[in-house]
């Protein structure tokens, strides 16, 4: 029988509802006069002054000890929040990095100093995060990793380049992974995380780069003889390889891996309200009930996590399935209805099929590409 | 799972594991009926998992049937297991007393007068087989003997009979249900789902052992990143089918779940589209002989995603309701059930 992975039913608490309702009243308020095409871009849309209404209301933090400036609630409630932003369309992203993978990879890895000084400000919405990993040489090999910390007086000199970063524009801090050590034989060796102040560091260059749709969030950061101090390297010296794939289980865990794409689901829903049809009825029955199905797969993650367990491989089966739902999105909205995408102009569904038409790529990209995680899925099956 | 339902699976599924055998399998195609196999799965109580213990039931929930459908299409049961649960639990539900022998479930153009149902019925699982069939007529619940039936026998693409059964006047006893007026339909689409979910669950572990015996090129196939890539495909879609499932058994202790239930039907539906075809590609032309037992599986899979409405179905009816209630109202509604 197949024990490769285990999708265990997890029903959410009742005591979750008043919560729900709450947040949904709360964006109901924020979001009336935000058009759909920006809602669309959910956690790809930045909004500081959001994010600190979201740590005002102590939705951010959930999870997190009140001595972090966190709320100490359960697994559940964070996720029905995560969900409600999502579904809504809510601009999370500025905070969203820090929330989900950078303050809980400092709780489990960094020094006490690190998270006093850091976290309560996450909590508060105030303070943001990147993610330093991908390079121009190592994308998907990720222990190819080159950028270099070299050990000098009282911390290191970072040189190197990382790339496809996103929001380093506007974070206070990246989590970069560098190599403190080469060894040629073993090259998940020698990687060390460091917790790296982009606001104050000097020899750090942060260069937007425009994605096909013309927008820039994410950049090239490069690092020129930049001096990081020991006090901010995050865990250990060498143990980069194991902390990165804890802080991938929790990047690729939650609800935004599959539910990128549902506004348009809401606006092609909206277009079939006018027009009727078998056709257009049996796409949204389809689309629901993956949907749903998804749900229910990313709510057992959530459940696992709440238990203490990793679902390290239970996720990247979610994100993997899930990207498949919010891609094929645009494709069945075009089979189904045939209206021309538009940009800046238009209605509300055929800007928001515009932004997604042109995003859905990178769906299978970020966050690891679909053939990383089915390989892992394979792993899991006993076949490498 | 609890711990009664782990002891549960553990039994049904040793128990199907070492009585379905190949020969039994293939004898059943060929027409002959697994009778010692069926009297152990009665005198085992399985086919009363749903029947409440007053009744002489096991007093299972769904989610408890849910492991007992799962392992009849795991190991593709070649006999009514799946109908009888069904047919079980709806006389339980009108409080009709269950008759001996084999019973199955009934769709056609039937009608009751004074206590005798007449009409034809198509496709009946095993109908030349069961001595009593159970359908629903207008808002009754109806037991009928099947003994002067007259059968015109039929079969699925998975050789499991379907037959036609014309009844004049047959005796029956009837009673109210408070049940959806297509409930034979949508309970039906719930067992299917199940057993979708039990049999994409074997292909997907069959297909991975495969994968791991057979070489080519000096190394087992399952070596190969693009057999790794679509095994890993053929794992996802066999473990959404299998939450699907879940969930839909799990949403009938709240009432009603009939939204869940086609959920469960569609996702069981294009899972084993994807699936059987990624399992045979991995099998290669052994998959392809009778000799080989892949092709239990995968003719089942696509029989049972045509029956008891196939995911197109479900897919229309669930999408009008969705268009019906408005765009607002789709993330409201999903997360209120
Ligand atoms: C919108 C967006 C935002 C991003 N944000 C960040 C960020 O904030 N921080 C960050 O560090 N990175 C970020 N990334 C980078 C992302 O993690 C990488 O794009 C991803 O890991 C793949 O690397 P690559 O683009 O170099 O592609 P490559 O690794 O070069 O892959 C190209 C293709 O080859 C395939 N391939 C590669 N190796 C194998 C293999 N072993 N077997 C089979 N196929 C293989 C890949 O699956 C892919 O299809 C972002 C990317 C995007 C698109």
């Amino acid at each position: 029988m197949m024990q490769a992975f285990r999708f265990d039913l997890c029903e959410l608490p009742d005591e979750t509802r008043g919560l729900r309702a709450d947040v949904r009243a709360f964006l109901a308020t924020e979001l009336a006069k935000v058009p759909a095409v920006t809602r669309a871009q959910t956690w790809s849309g930045s909004d500081p002054e959001f994010s600190r209404k979201m740590g005002a209301k102590g939705w951010i933090a959930m999870t997190w000890p009140k001595k972090y400036g966190g709320h100490e609630r359960s697994a559940f409630d964070r996720y029905v929040v995560l969900e409600e932003l999502l579904a809504a369309g809510a601009p999370v992203g500025a905070h969203w990095i820090g929330d989900r993978q950078s303050g809980p990879l400092l709780m489990r890895f960094g020094t006490e100093e690190q998270r006093q000084k850091i976290l309560p400000r996450v909590a508060k919405g105030e303070c943001y995060f990147c993610i330093g990993m991908s390079e121009p040489d190592s994308g998907s090999d990720l222990a190819a990793t080159r950028t270099r910390a070299d050990k000098v007086e009282g911390g290191y000199k970072v040189n190197g380049t990382k790339l496809w970063t996103s929001g380093a524009h506007t974070a206070h801090y990246m989590i970069g992974l560098f190599r403190t050590h080469l060894d040629p034989q073993n090259k998940h060796a020698g990687l060390t995380q460091f917790l790296v102040d982009l606001k104050t560091t000097e020899g750090i260059t942060i260069r937007p780069i425009r994605d096909l749709a013309g927008k820039a969030h994410f950049n090239e950061v490069v690092f020129q003889d930049a001096f990081v101090p020991d006090d901010m390297l995050v865990g250990t010296e060498g143990g980069g390889w194991n902390q990165v794939t804890a802080e991938l289980a929790f990047e690729r865990s939650g609800p935004e891996r599959y539910l990128s794409s549902f506004i348009l689901m809401v606006e092609m829903i909206r277009e079939l309200e006018k027009r009727g049809g078998a056709e257009g009825a049996r796409e949204i029955g389809r689309l629901v009930a993956h949907l749903v199905t998804l749900r229910q797969m990313s709510l057992s993650v959530a459940g696992m996590l709440d238990k203490g367990e990793n679902p390290a491989l239970e996720a990247s089966v979610v994100k993997d399935l899930g990207a498949i739902f919010e891609q094929d999105m645009p494709v069945r909205a075009h089979e189904l209805l045939g209206i021309e995408p538009t940009v800046g102009a238009g209605s509300d569904y055929e800007q928001v099929l515009g932004y997604l038409t042109q995003t859905t790529p990178s769906f299978s990209l970020r966050g690891g590409t679909r053939e990383i995680l089915r390989g892992i899925i394979a792993r899991g099956l006993g076949l490498r | 799972m609890n711990e009664l339902q782990t002891i549960l699976a553990d039994s049904v599924n040793g128990l199907l594991a070492e009585r379905v055998t190949k020969n039994l399998i293939q004898s059943a195609e060929d027409g002959v009926w697994p009778e010692a196999l069926w009297s152990e799965l009665e005198a085992n109580g399985l086919t009363r998992v749903l029947v409440p213990e007053a009744q002489g039931g096991a007093g299972g929930t769904w989610a408890d049937a849910a492991i007992v459908l799962k392992a009849a299409g795991r190991h593709v049961a070649p006999l009514p297991l799946a109908e009888a649960v069904l047919a079980h639990w709806l006389l339980a539900e009108a409080g009709i007393a269950a008759p001996d022998g084999v019973l199955t479930v009934m769709e056609g153009d039937l009608t009751l007068s004074a206590g005798k149902l007449s009409g034809t019925a198509r496709r009946v699982p095993w109908g030349r087989q069961a001595a009593h069939g159970v359908a629903l007529v207008g808002g009754n619940l109806v037991l009928a003997s099947l003994d002067g039936a007259s059968v015109a026998p039929d079969i699925n693409v998975a050789r499991e009979p379907r037959d036609t059964l014309t009844l004049k006047d047959a005796a029956a006893q009837s009673a109210p249900v408070a049940l959806p007026e297509n409930a034979l339909r949508l309970y039906g689409a719930l067992v299917r789902a199940c057993q979708m979910a039990g049999a994409l669950d074997y292909l997907a572990a069959q297909t991975v052992a495969y994968a791991n015996e057979r070489t080519q090129f000096g190394k087992p196939i399952g070596k190969f990143q693009a057999i790794q890539q679509q095994l890993a495909v053929l794992a996802t879609q066999a473990a959404a089918t299998g939450i699907a499932a879940d969930h839909a058994c799990a949403s009938l202790k709240k009432g009603d779940a009939a939204f869940e239930i086609a959920v469960a039907k569609i996702r069981a539906d294009d899972a084993s589209s994807i699936a059987t075809s990624i399992a045979h590609q991995v099998h290669g032309a052994i998959g392809f002989t009778y000799e080989h037992g892949l092709h239990f599986a995968t003719r089942r899979l696509w029989s049972w995603r045509a029956e008891f409405g196939a995911g197109a179905e479900w897919a229309e009816s669930l999408g009008r309701e969705t268009i019906a209630r408005g765009a607002d109202a789709l993330w409201p509604y999903v997360t209120a059930r």
